[in-house]
């Protein structure tokens, strides 16, 4: 068990009477870059929602590196190791992108800083406000986004946001990193910027990936495990060319 | 050279509010306790520093948490009446003096935070207009409460009174308690618990995904702003030698937040400016219009407000605005004279422009057909 960084157990969710997801077993070992697709309407979000604590599984469990998360709030799984983006983009639009980043520094150890050192100005303060902006920047550099860092959030061109919202994802130190539709609404310049993104940040930060998309170029060319969601149910899962192929799949892409 | 080095640093447009403040206390204090000032310059004095404490406090759930609250002068009137009545207690033993001040102080300040705590544990739930009718609901029961007690405790309708103090030194006191606020209130936004404190307000739920604790941002601003509308509670309390609740109802709420409103979101300087001149203004008001127009005061006051609205949002002062902004202006000169670096050239940046079309590929591509070319050629030589 321990070897999957992420494992799901029969997990699900009803609303009511309504069975959104069920019977979700996912297996994701290290350093993989794993694919959740269906068609719209199958449950991917909703099974995002329930690995980062916005639903609570009414069904089943989940383990991350063998410890059961089921049942905790949203901050106490982030700070587990499970960060997130959003299918619309959600940055702090008002604040600067350096401090987007640094928002998602917040609880890292390595800068730690009570509400009393803030208040009253001590200069362990300093020393954590001045090495966390180090720190910011030396993520910013890595997505390319130094230029930026002192512009507002909501002023950077579609692409760069998507890739902020990553960074401030990474920023956390999570174990497992899940992207909600990183590519939607891109165009083929960034999306193709995207998948050299997500390849780097793999090999940069020997991270794990679980990524929703419709794209299926961009989930052939990424992915090396894929789950199909269907109706709230797993319809194939494995090889992403395999599972691709699987009569089952195209039947519910295309229809017929 | 290095002393030099280390005072450029330094971020002069951090410290200028407390410089400003600083100074003009300096000013005041030594016209006050070495020249002579008169009652109503003090009282003046008095109550703008009250209106900051309450206009910057206030701004930081407003402006900063992005959490409408009509209740600050609920906060207000239980430090009042807290802080007053611990100072009347306290007079007879420890005398008049500034220790009894300071007790009274702590008191009237811990009194309001507990309020705080206890108004910013539905503010976890609530949002919106649902916070901003229970903190209502909160001023005014809180003045009702006080307006109901007996005779020997809180002074019931009639008010409490309070200790005098020498006027001469109280309005120094009461800025020092200003530039304390400011401290302590800029300190918290300029750290990293600040900025989870902004980010909650940009978007809470990304705020949660990254980790931020919630529960716990809100509590502390509801704390620490209630904590600071205590404070001035007090310093109103010694100000005005007694407490009466009808003070602080709905109407005052609404006045502080006016002032935050019209100071700027989010923005200190913007508050201490507002809640200095919307005081100022009400007093003058107060001592022109006597008589039979004395009723124009709150007109002159509504009409103010509404030119100040009009002239930050009216699509055609605003682009007046931005025609005759000192700013700009100073900017373009500069720039004209002494800086060439501005016209940059960004021809290295077309590669990143985010492009459905390929450049390198259309340039490429041989946009005339052979067959074309042919009759071209021949059309030339022709």
């Amino acid at each position: 068990m321990a070897d999957y960084i992420l494992e799901t157990k029969d997990m699900g969710i009803s609303f009511g009477g309504l069975k959104a997801v069920q019977n979700v077993n996912l297996r994701i070992e290290k350093n993989q870059i794993y694919g959740l697709i269906g068609p719209n309407g199958a449950g991917k979000t909703t099974v995002f929602n329930l690995l980062t604590g916005v639903y609570k599984p009414t069904a089943g469990t989940f383990y991350l590196d063998g410890e059961e998360l089921k049942g905790l709030s949203q901050e106490k799984i982030n700070r587990k190791g499970i960060a997130r983006t959003f299918q619309n983009i959600r940055l702090f639009n008002n604040m600067t992108v350096v401090r987007n980043v640094m928002v998602g520094l917040h609880n890292h150890p390595d800068f730690k800083c009570s509400l009393w050192t803030s208040l009253f100005r001590l200069p362990r303060h300093f020393r954590c406000e001045k090495e966390m902006r180090a720190r910011a920047k030396e993520l910013l550099r890595i997505f390319d986004l130094e230029e930026d860092r002192n512009n507002l959030a909501c002023n950077l061109p579609y692409g760069k946001q998507r890739k902020l919202e990553i960074a401030r994802a990474l920023a956390t130190e999570p174990k497992l990193l899940l992207l909600d539709e990183p590519a939607a609404g891109m165009n083929p310049h960034e999306t193709e910027d995207l998948v050299r993104t997500i390849k780097t940040i793999r090999e940069r930060f020997d991270m794990t990936i679980l990524l929703i998309e419709h794209d299926m170029k961009f989930v052939s060319g990424l992915c090396d495990e894929i789950t199909v969601l269907n109706f709230g149910t797993v319809l194939a899962e494995g090889e992403t060319k395999k599972a691709l192929a699987d009569p089952e799949v195209i039947r519910a892409y295309i229809g017929g | 050279m290095v002393i030099r080095m280390k005072f450029k640093k330094i971020k002069w447009k951090h410290y200028i509010n407390y410089i400003v403040i600083g100074i003009f206390t300096a000013v005041m204090g030594s016209m006050s306790v070495f020249g002579s000032m008169n009652a109503s310059a003090l009282y003046l004095l008095e109550k703008i520093a009250i209106s900051i404490i309450l206009a910057v406090s206030l701004s930081l759930v407003v402006g900063f948490l992005g959490e409408l609250s009509l209740g600050h002068a609920g906060f207000m009137c239980v430090g009042a009446y807290l802080g007053g009545k611990a100072a009347s207690l306290l007079t007879p033993s420890l005398g008049n003096g500034i220790l009894t001040f300071l007790i009274a102080l702590l008191f009237g300040a811990g009194a309001a935070a507990l309020c705080g705590v206890v108004i910013g544990i539905p503010a976890l739930r609530l949002r919106g207009d649902y916070l901003a009718i229970v903190t209502l609901a909160f001023g005014e029961i809180v003045k009702s409460i006080f307006q109901n007690t007996s005779k020997e405790s809180f002074g019931g309708a009639i008010g409490l009174n309070t200790p005098r103090f020498d006027k001469k030194y109280l309005f120094i006191i009461a800025f020092v308690l200003v530039l304390l606020t400011l401290w302590i209130i800029q300190n918290l936004i300029r750290s990293k618990h600040g900025r989870a404190v902004t980010a909650i307000r940009d978007n809470e739920i990304a705020a949660r995904a990254t980790g931020i604790n919630v529960t716990k941002y809100k509590l502390v601003t509801f704390t620490l702003s209630a904590a600071f509308a205590g404070i001035a509670g007090v310093l109103y309390s010694y100000s005005n030698y007694t407490v009466q609740s009808a003070k602080f109802g709905y109407n005052y709420s609404i006045e502080i937040l006016v002032m935050v409103v019209l100071g700027g979101m989010g923005t200190i300087n913007g508050s201490i400016i507002a809640a200095t001149l919307i005081t100022f203004l009400n007093t003058k008001l107060a001592t022109v219009l006597t008589g039979d127009l004395a009723v124009l005061q709150n007109l002159f006051y509504a009409v103010i407000l509404i030119a100040i609205v009009i002239y930050n949002n009216a699509p055609a002062l605003k682009s007046f605005r931005d025609r005759y902004n000192l700013s700009a202006f100073i900017k373009k000169y500069l720039k004209k004279h002494d800086d060439p670096s501005h016209v940059k050239d960004d021809a290295q940046k077309w590669d990143v422009v985010p492009t459905k079309i390929d450049m390198n590929e259309v340039l490429s591509v041989d946009m005339v057909p052979p067959e074309m070319k042919d009759s071209m050629g021949k059309g030339g030589k022709k």
